[in-house]
């Protein structure tokens, strides 16, 4: 049945599974070279602090919800973790579109998409690199999404998530995160999506609220990196 | 001076192939040339109905190869190079040597049979849902996807490709090939070594030579 104008997704995908090829919003692009608007290269302070409390460890399961890259993949590997990838962004195209909050509000589709993205057992990982794919997130599904984040993660681990300080932003770019070294980021942008919602402070302290602790890093682009332990 | 030679030397006559029956000895035209090994181990390939990509040579190499419209329910063990561009569900086993899931290979579970791959080398082009052994190195080209978790000595991921699940990286050992057994105690271990019907997938392909 459709349903015209807002309530067009209503009964949709309400027993879960995928939305369609495209998923409903604007489709993802693929993160290839030929879709890649920019690159840049950052100093994260908030990477560093991630891997000063992982140093000198070896053998941890970190888990990267950004996709997997060649970069992340060797550099995680070759201080002797071992690496777990989800790719949110994936995921979501598949579930609901990107840019289709009121497909992310339904209960079938949060079951769905933590059944496809965080099926794991309690405190499986050791780490979690966020990235900014929280901002995909409508507050339905984030709040799951966090909810199911501690479950997974060990007691005392910590998570390093992107946030944009801008919250009056229309736009912003899909981003890749590839890691240089320990404190060095290599952004790529592809293309633009509306984001399901934008956060300050006092927002992310109440999402992260379950957290032992919430450290933030303003940086000067804009971009608010935010290192959570569980 | 050019035109002067080519007066010297007319053109050919074309001359039709002996008819039927004809001693080709007794043919005073030339023997027809036969038709290289190469041309006709093209037409002995077997057929696909997509074009041949350019790569594919590169890719495909003398690998032995499961076509894109064939199906393999069970356990494919190998001991030559092995290019599947069709679908498998099962296990492929290629331990001292590469495999390559073409990009319409699918190797994926079967009921409750999960699909797993262990080769020496394993390059991915294609769908992969299991878990994935590759004792030299993994290759996940663009476009490709796999599912499922991952040993390896070595890995490389192009941009594009999709992966979800988790990879350990380990040192690269000289794979051990199975000790010989005598023919009789082989007989003899087989029917015990035997999985049980109910157990035994609906189709059972092995390659073993």
């Amino acid at each position: 049945m459709l349903f015209p104008g807002p309530l067009k997704n209503v009964m949709r995908g309400s027993r879960g599974g995928p939305s369609g090829p495209n998923g409903s919003g604007q489709p993802v692009p693929p993160r290839t070279a030929e879709n890649q608007k920019g690159v840049s290269t950052r100093v994260s302070r908030g990477l560093e602090e991630f891997f000063t409390h992982i140093h000198g460890q070896s053998g941890l399961t970190l888990l990267d919800l950004g996709g997997a890259s060649q970069q992340n993949v060797s550099f995680i590997t070759d201080l002797g973790h071992r690496f777990s990838s989800e790719d949110f962004l994936q995921v979501i195209g598949e579930t609901s579109g990107a840019d289709s909050a009121a497909d992310q509000a339904n209960p079938g589709r949060i079951e769905y998409f933590l059944r496809k993205t965080l099926d794991y057992p309690e405190h499986h990982f050791d780490g979690v690199l966020i990235w900014d794919v929280l901002e995909y997130l409508a507050p339905a599904l984030l709040t799951a999404v966090v909810e199911r984040l501690h479950r997974i993660v060990r007691p005392g681990s910590y998570m390093l998530a992107f946030f944009h300080a801008d919250d009056k932003l229309e736009t912003v770019p899909y981003y890749a995160f590839r890691i240089q070294d320990m404190k060095t980021l290599h952004v790529s942008e592809y293309g633009a999506h509306r984001p399901a919602q934008l956060f300050n402070n006092r927002s992310l302290e109440k999402l992260f609220a379950s957290s032992e602790s919430v450290k933030f890093f303003l940086t000067r682009d804009r971009l608010r990196e935010v290192v959570i332990k569980a | 001076m050019w035109n002067k030679r080519r007066d010297e030397e007319p053109p050919k006559p074309y001359k039709p192939l002996a008819p039927q029956g004809a001693s080709p000895v007794a043919a005073s035209a030339p023997l027809p040339v036969a038709p290289s090994p190469v041309e006709v181990k093209k037409e002995m390939t077997p057929v696909s109905s997509t074009p041949v990509a350019k790569f594919d040579a590169d890719i495909r190499g003398h690998a032995a190869n499961i076509g894109k419209s064939v199906k393999v329910v069970g356990q494919i063990f190998t001991k030559e190079d092995l290019f599947v561009d069709g679908t498998v569900e099962g296990t492929v086993e290629a331990l001292e040597h590469k495999l390559t899931i073409g990009p319409h290979g699918i190797i994926g579970p079967h009921g409750t049979m999960e699909a797993s791959i262990k080769a020496r080398e394993v390059v991915a082009l294609g769908t992969i849902k299991g878990n994935v052994e590759a004792y030299e190195r993994l290759e996940i080209r663009k476009d490709a996807k796999l599912e499922g978790e991952i040993r390896t000595a070595r890995i490389i991921i192009e941009d594009g490709a999709y992966f979800k699940g988790s990879i350990d990286i380990i040192k690269p050992e000289p794979v051990k090939a199975a000790p010989k057994q005598p023919a009789a105690a082989a007989a003899a271990a087989a029917p015990a070594a035997a999985p049980s019907p109910a157990a035994a997938p609906a189709v059972a392909t092995d390659f073993r030579r």
